[in-house]
C-alpha cells in the first residue's frame, strides 16, 4: 500500500450539530486534490450518512465519539475511516439493503446505499455492542495542473 | 435550513432553503406538518429550489409529508430538485409512489 499524502483525524461528540462540522471539515481536507464540485458533493453527502448513522442509530440514546480519519493519496484516492463505539449491527448485509431501517418513519433506509453509489468502494465492519466502522474510498479524476 | 410557508387557496407552498441533513429536517419538518394539519392543503408543494446540500434525511422528509398528505386526502409535488437530489429519489423508488414532480433545475 502507498502511503498518503496527508491525513486528518477529527473526533466528535455524536451531537447532530456536528454532521454538517464533520462534512465541511472533510470537503476542506480533500479540497487540496482538487476535486470537481461534483466530486465535493458525492463525498460531502456520504461522510454525512455515515456520521449521521453514528448519532441516529449507534448513539441512539445516549452521546458518544465519533473518530474521523480521512486519508488523500497521490493517485488521486480519497478515503475516510467514520467509526463509533455505539450498539453495532447485528446483520450487516440486511443493514446495507436499500430502504431496510430500524429508523421507524422519517429515515428512508437509503444511508448505506447513497454510500455505495456516490463512492467508488464502501466497506463495512460492525461487532453488536462494540460498534461500527464505515471506510468510504472515491478516486478524484486527475486533471490536467496548471502550475504556473 | 430555513422554511418559506405561503398559501394560496387550498395550495400550500414549503420553500427549502438552506441544506437538509437530520438535524435541520426536524424542524422543517415541524413547521411543515404544523401548517398542514391547520390549513389542510389539497396540495403541498416542497420547493428544493434554493438547497444546497441534502443526504438521504431528505427523502425521508419527503416520504413522511406523503404519507401526512396521503392521509388528509391531498397530494404532494416536489420542485426543483438539484441532480443530486433526483438521484436519491429514483434511489428510493419515490416513482412508485403518487407524488407529481414539477420543474428540474440544471
Ligand atoms: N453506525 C451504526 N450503528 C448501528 N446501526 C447502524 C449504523 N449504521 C447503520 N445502522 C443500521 O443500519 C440501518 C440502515 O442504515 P441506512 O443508513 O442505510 O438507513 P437509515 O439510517 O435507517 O435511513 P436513512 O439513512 O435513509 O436516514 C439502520 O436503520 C440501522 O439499523
Ligand atoms: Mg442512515
Amino acid at each position: 500500500m502507498k502511503k498518503p499524502i496527508n491525513e486528518m483525524r477529527l473526533v466528535m461528540p455524536s451531537c447532530s450539530s456536528n454532521e454538517s462540522f464533520a462534512r465541511v471539515a472533510v470537503a476542506s481536507f480533500v479540497a487540496q486534490l482538487d476535486p470537481t464540485i461534483d466530486e465535493i458533493t458525492d463525498i460531502k453527502t456520504a461522510v454525512s450518512e455515515a456520521v449521521t448513522n453514528c448519532i441516529v442509530h449507534a448513539y441512539k440514546d445516549s452521546i458518544g465519539n465519533i473518530y474521523i480519519h480521512s486519508k488523500i493519496f497521490e493517485d488521486g484516492k480519497v478515503s475516510v475511516k467514520i467509526r463509533d463505539t455505539g450498539c453495532g449491527i447485528g446483520d450487516v448485509k440486511q443493514a446495507m439493503e436499500p430502504l431496510f431501517t430500524t429508523g421507524g418513519e422519517e429515515r428512508a433506509g437509503l444511508g448505506f446505499a447513497v454510500m455505495e453509489s456516490f463512492m467508488d468502494k464502501l466497506k463495512v465492519r460492525s461487532t453488536e455492542g462494540r460498534g461500527t466502522t464505515v471506510i468510504l474510498e472515491k478516486y478524484l479524476i486527475r486533471r490536467e495542473r496548471n502550475d504556473n | 435550513m430555513t422554511v418559506r410557508i405561503t398559501t394560496e387557496g387550498e395550495e400550500m407552498k414549503a420553500l427549502l432553503v438552506g441544506e437538509i441533513d437530520h438535524h435541520s429536517a426536524r424542524e422543517a419538518r415541524e413547521r411543515i406538518d404544523a401548517q398542514v394539519e391547520k390549513t389542510h392543503p389539497k396540495l403541498l408543494i416542497l420547493d428544493f429550489a434554493e438547497i444546497g446540500f441534502m443526504d438521504s434525511s431528505g427523502i425521508g422528509l419527503i416520504m413522511g409529508r406523503h404519507r401526512l398528505m396521503n392521509e388528509l386526502g391531498g397530494t404532494l409535488r416536489i420542485e426543483n430538485t438539484s441532480r443530486t437530489v433526483s438521484r436519491m429519489i429514483k434511489m428510493a423508488g419515490l416513482g412508485r409512489l403518487s407524488i407529481e414532480t414539477g420543474g428540474t433545475k440544471r
